[in-house]
């Protein structure tokens, strides 16, 4: 930890935080917090309940953390199988060259550009905010690995020329070998970063998608959360603490996470330098 | 690579993008679980208090029409495509019969279509010169001030950046309305003033995000480049740091930020939509969200195959502007 800058520092204290709000804290709730109606409605912060109550009679602050964990849930998992779709397929494209190389790219350079957020809004408006998180994921996952695909590509193809891949190549390595074995240490860096980055991304997404009320309602992420706060009026009722609170812990998450890819991307460029 | 061997590719990319859009919307209410026929048919049923039976079975006739469930998956699928094409032709909305979704495409788009522009280009400009002047400058104190701000205001999505400012200035300090109304009609001055009164918060949060993200990048480019040996030899000849910066730096870095605008325009619509829900501006994303309210699916198809359509026009115009920004395209 020496020689990490401040950006990467500072993300990481951030985000361990969350992820301690996350993962450890809602070991010890005392109820499920998505259930409506545990506690009294709209009670103000109090030492009892540090952010109050919501108006479905939720412990804002247990809902929170669970919000948090699920949230953070969907985020990893589209990062982890978009970046190693990506990556595989990238990488393949870029080292096979030929008729692979052609369809791959055509369908990273269209797919970047396909407006992801109408297509999930007609998924979830058919879902009528039924679906389930995991299914979120599973699309989100499909408009995700286009990215990865086209920067490992053009990595690969760089790559591609240098001679202990042809070594490799010659002492009759299969690719798939060659891209795990000689190929994937050179770009493990740049997919640490994209990996945090589609954290960013997936997280974003489905909480854009269920502030309107097109993920998954009935559980509980950041942008549900927010959701019924606004569905309930919690802004001009003055309930700061339900609608606040996770409007406040993404804005967090987001400057961490942002803090840590581009911390991580200094710090990685330097140590390649020494 | 040729002028015409790059455009040809661009038009390309785009033909593919559109049509990749709207085989992926013809076919996602087709791996639904429940029919959307169905689903729509009990929702509307549920929100109003009661329906004729043949009024339902005329209303089931007409989904299906209009979701071209008639035939084979195949005839289905190209008699869409040739609506879309050819016609553009999506029907009557459902929910303001008999009013065709077309004109209410008609009446929204000017209105993402300005919030869209304007911001875009004010964030564009304002974030690429602070970036350059960041990048170019980078050890004053200005410069990392102007980009820790940056690093705060971007990573955050458009629409919590909205809600903050709603809360901020909408609330606490109700300086701004809350949801959009307006006032007048035509070329008045009094609706001319609400249009922009009831734009300002929308196009803020978009502005904000917008620029944080163009001063990062243009900041990265720009101090890449005032390192090049042809900038030093610059300064060693004497010419001034002005000089230097808009006619040595500016071209080069200017040119990647263009690209990136191309890439960037599908996010910028995705922030546009949801920004455009949340203050109740009556755009696209607005149109959308009524069509989902009102289980109006003429409509819902209508505007989410039209963003598609758009975006990829948008994309495909910002790339074949390119050219005229970069010399070695347009002569090889």
């Amino acid at each position: 930890m020496k020689h990490w800058n401040f950006r990467l520092r500072l993300g990481v204290v951030i985000l361990a935080a969350f992820i301690v709000l996350g993962f450890v804290v809602p070991l010890f709730s005392p109820v499920n917090p998505i259930e409506w109606g545990t506690y009294l409605k709209n009670l103000k912060p109090s030492g009892e309940h540090p952010f109050g109550t919501t108006n479905l009679g939720q412990d804002t602050f247990w809902l929170l953390a669970k919000s948090v964990q699920n949230s953070f849930l969907i985020g990893i998992l589209v990062a982890f199988f978009a970046t190693l779709i990506g990556a595989l397929l990238g990488l393949w494209a870029g080292f096979k060259g030929g008729f692979a190389d052609r369809l791959i790219t055509v369908l990273t350079d269209s797919f970047i550009v396909i407006p992801t957020l109408p297509i999930l809004i007609l998924l979830g408006s058919l879902m009528q905010g039924k679906a389930s998180l995991l299914m979120i994921a599973a699309v989100l996952i499909i408009f995700n690995w286009p990215w990865p695909a086209r920067q490992l590509r053009s990595m690969a193809l760089s790559l591609s020329e240098r001679d202990f891949i042809s070594t490799a190549l010659f002492s009759g390595q299969s690719t798939l070998k060659i891209i795990v074995k000689e190929i994937f240490p050179f770009v493990a860096g740049w997919s640490v970063a994209n990996f945090i980055n589609t954290i960013l991304v997936a997280i974003g997404a489905e909480s854009g998608l269920a502030v309107i009320g097109m993920s998954s309602n009935e559980q509980a992420t950041l942008g549900t959360m927010i959701y019924w706060a606004n569905q309930h009026q919690a802004m001009l009722a003055g309930r700061w603490w339900w609608i606040g609170s996770p409007v406040a812990a993404i804005a967090l998450i987001f400057i961490a996470l942002f803090l840590v890819m581009t911390g991580y991307q200094q710090y990685s460029a330097l140590r390649r330098g020494k | 690579m040729g002028f015409y061997k790059f455009l040809l590719t661009r038009l390309l990319t785009f033909i593919l993008v559109v049509f990749i859009g709207i085989t992926t919307v013809f076919f996602v209410p087709r791996f639904m679980p429940s029919d959307p026929v169905e689903a729509m048919i009990g929702k509307m049923t549920a929100n109003q208090a009661f329906m004729e039976p043949e009024a339902i079975v005329t209303l089931r006739e007409t989904l299906n029409e209009s979701f071209g469930l008639e035939g084979s998956v195949l005839q289905q699928y190209f008699g869409f495509v040739k609506r879309v094409i050819l016609t553009q032709d999506f029907g009557p909305s459902l929910a303001s019969y008999p009013i065709p979704v077309n004109e209410l495409i008609a009446r929204a788009l000017p209105w993402t279509m300005g919030l869209l522009l304007i911001s875009t280009l004010i964030a564009w400009l304002i974030g690429n010169v602070v970036g350059l002047l960041a990048g170019f400058r980078k050890d004053k104190a200005y410069s990392k001030a102007l980009e820790g701000v940056s690093i705060v205001i971007y990573p955050i999505p458009y629409y919590i950046l909205s809600l903050i400012l709603i809360m901020l200035l909408s609330y606490i300090f109700p300086i701004f309305p809350l949801t959009a109304t307006f006032q007048g009609e035509g070329f008045t001055w009094e609706h001319i003033r609400s249009i922009v009164y009831n734009s300002i918060l929308p196009a803020l949060s978009m502005i904000l995000v917008g620029t944080g993200w163009w001063v990062i990048s243009m900041k990265t480019l720009s101090s890449g480049i005032a390192e090049e040996d042809y900038v030093q030899f610059a300064r060693l000849k004497g010419l001034s740091e002005r000089k230097i910066m808009t006619k040595y730096v500016l071209p080069n870095a200017a040119l990647p930020q263009v690209t990136m605008l191309a890439l960037q325009v599908g996010s910028i619509f995705n922030g546009a939509l949801i920004t455009e829900i949340l203050f109740g501006y009556p755009g696209i994303g607005t149109l959308i969200y009524q069509g989902i309210l009102q289980a109006d699916y003429n409509l819902i198809m209508g505007t989410i195959t039209i963003s598609i359509v758009a975006v990829a026009g948008a994309t495909f115009i910002v790339d074949f502007l390119y050219p005229f920004f970069d010399p070695r395209v347009r002569y090889k």
